[in-house]
């Protein structure tokens, strides 16, 4: 017993380098991850990113304002509704526009149907990545019906290109209220299963509970915003920190958790579906009368100036920053993509942790490459 | 004991899961009520897109085979990605004797088009709009390079020129 021991004690295994991806089934996306491992404990991780950069930001300086909203589809496209909102906003508020109540509760709607849409998506391959297949099949299910929702009042499933500067692009479809409506109790129905079915899950639970732990300290430290944030106890919720659009009026509860593992997580995305289908109820019978779309000038103009605007998108604090030189296109356009700075809290969470447990943190800060990679 | 009870709740919770899935899989062996998939290429001719759905763009013609673009080029010049070509040529009007501009070919590259739709959106005569085909597949980039206008179409009479 005692040899044994001085021999465990003795053999080390050589430290190594393992690469991750970028054609990796578990990075999500083209993500390339250098591994530096002992035996199967992470020492350290060096994200790799590049593989599909687009240059979105250089490209939005030679378009002007309108043509721009389009491109941001393609950053986060689970959140494709918030990233439109998010320039919207600004060359909204950088121009004066004012838009009327209808428009603002048609975003918010729009926003939080998107946010279902992704964290459902993002249940769906939590699980798949903890070997539950089931869970894909489930969640795509659910999420087909906002999929409906959204082809039929915005023309496209994913990149919805909705929200234009000074409105919407098109009226809300006759059957919008009759179909959230529907997709609200359907919802209703099938989160209690989500819960029986993979977060009571006693496999399920061992593999999250107590791994990748962030505290608050380093969460704030990292920059670790939205769900990620706030399962640390960070309380970072754009919707009440700076309500836009709609939120001010709607009573939601921001979701808060401390523990900080990846359970919490998992838990925060669970309850903010709620609070989302509660938005959606206080809002889907009284959407104000008005017009959908206010007239604006054919090429807009932002003053000389700065202006930045954040909104709150399914994987946290999104914000553009614009430089104006007077122009119709951006001096200088920065997008801050929430997924780009959780992927900082990577490390920290992973360190320690086996291989296996890295796949369940980088499936709880809930990744999108293309909005890490722009 | 412990040991024992965490077998018994580990039990458990897989029990409630399966019985979740085995729900769903024994009330659908025979009935496909709550199956959403559709089998998409058998159902090929009922399938039916949304009105708005973006597929591609198109150019409306009437029965007499005649569209209402005057090529006044408002959706080249807005297109993010170049997607649209405007090929007219300047032709004397046989009525008043002035010079008018005349749709050649209306280009548009299929693969480059980012569906937007602001060249739908800024088109003065409402010539363009979304086609809901999405059957783009084929074995040739230079397939998806359309020409919009038909062959033969001329402009709709009493669509006025704009600036
Ligand atoms: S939809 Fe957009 S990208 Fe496509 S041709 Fe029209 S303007 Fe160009
Ligand atoms: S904007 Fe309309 S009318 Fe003008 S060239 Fe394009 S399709 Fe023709």
């Amino acid at each position: 017993m005692e040899q044994q021991t001085f021999l465990a004690d003795k053999i080390r295994t050589q430290e190594y380098f393992l690469n991750m991806g970028p054609q990796h089934p578990a990075t999500h996306g083209v993500m390339r991850m250098v591994l530096k491992l002992d035996g199967e404990i992470i020492r350290n991780i060096d994200p790799v990113l590049g593989y599909i950069h687009r240059s979105i930001e250089k490209m939005c300086e030679h378009d002007n304002y309108k043509q721009i909203i389009h491109l941001t589809d393609r950053l986060d496209y689970l959140s494709a509704h918030m990233n439109n909102e998010a320039v919207a906003l600004l060359v909204e508020k950088a121009s004066g526009i004012e838009v009327s109540d209808r428009i603002k509760v048609i975003r918010t709607m729009m926003s939080e149907l998107t946010r279902i849409a992704s964290h459902t998506l993002w249940w769906g391959v939590m699980g798949m990545d903890t070997g539950a297949l089931t869970t894909f099949m489930y969640a795509f299910r659910d999420r087909e019906l906002i999929n409906d929702i959204m082809e039929e009042t915005c023309g496209a499933r994913l990149t919805m290109n909705y929200s234009v500067i000074g409105g919407v692009r098109y009226d809300l479809h006759e059957n919008f209220v009759k179909r959230v409506k529907d997709f609200i109790v359907h919802f209703k129905k099938k989160l209690p299963e989500y819960d029986r079915l993979l977060s009571d899950n006693v496999i399920f639970r061992k593999r999250t509970e107590g791994i990748g732990y962030i505290t608050k300290e380093e969460a704030i430290a990292f920059g670790l915003n939205g769900p990620t944030g706030r399962a640390s106890g960070f309380a970072c919720d754009i919707r009440k920190l700076k309500p836009y659009s709609a939120y001010d009026r709607v009573e939601f509860q921001e979701v808060m958790a401390t523990e900080g593992d990846a359970f919490a997580r998992y838990k925060v995305r669970i309850l903010e579906m709620w609070e989302s289908l509660r938005i959606l109820e206080q809002l889907v019978d009284q959407i104000p009368e008005g017009e959908h779309r206010v007239k604006t000038k054919a090429v807009i103009k932002l003053p000389v100036g700065e202006y930045l605007q954040r909104v709150e998108t399914a994987r946290g604090d999104f914000g553009v920053y614009v430089i104006s030189d007077g122009g119709s296109s951006p001096y200088r356009l920065k997008f801050r993509s929430p997924g780009f700075a959780n992927l900082h809290g990577l490390n920290k969470m992973s360190i320690g942790y086996k291989i296996a447990d890295l796949i369940v943190n980088f499936s709880t800060i809930d990744v999108v490459v293309p909005d890490m990679d722009r | 004991m412990s040991y024992i009870g965490d077998i018994i709740n580990g039990s458990k919770t897989l029990l409630t899961g399966m019985s979740i899935t085995g729900n769903y899989f024994f009330k659908n062996l025979f009935t496909r009520k709550d199956v959403i998939t559709q089998l998409y290429p058998d159902n090929m001719n009922e399938l039916k897109m949304f009105d708005r759905f973006k597929g591609e763009v198109i150019m409306f013609h009437d029965e007499n085979n005649q569209h209402k673009c005057d090529a006044c080029t408002n959706c080249e010049i807005i297109c993010p990605n170049g997607s649209i070509e405007i090929v007219w040529e300047r032709v004397a009007d046989p009525e008043t004797g002035k010079n008018k501009k005349v749709l050649l070919n209306h280009i548009y590259h299929l693969e480059m088009c980012t569906m937007c739709g602001l060249c739908i959106e800024v088109c003065p005569a409402d010539a363009i709009g979304w086609g809901q085909d999405f059957h783009h597949v084929t074995r040739d980039r230079a397939d998806l390079t359309k020409v919009l206008n038909k062959p033969g179409s001329s402009i709709m009479p009493g669509v006025k020129e704009k600036k």
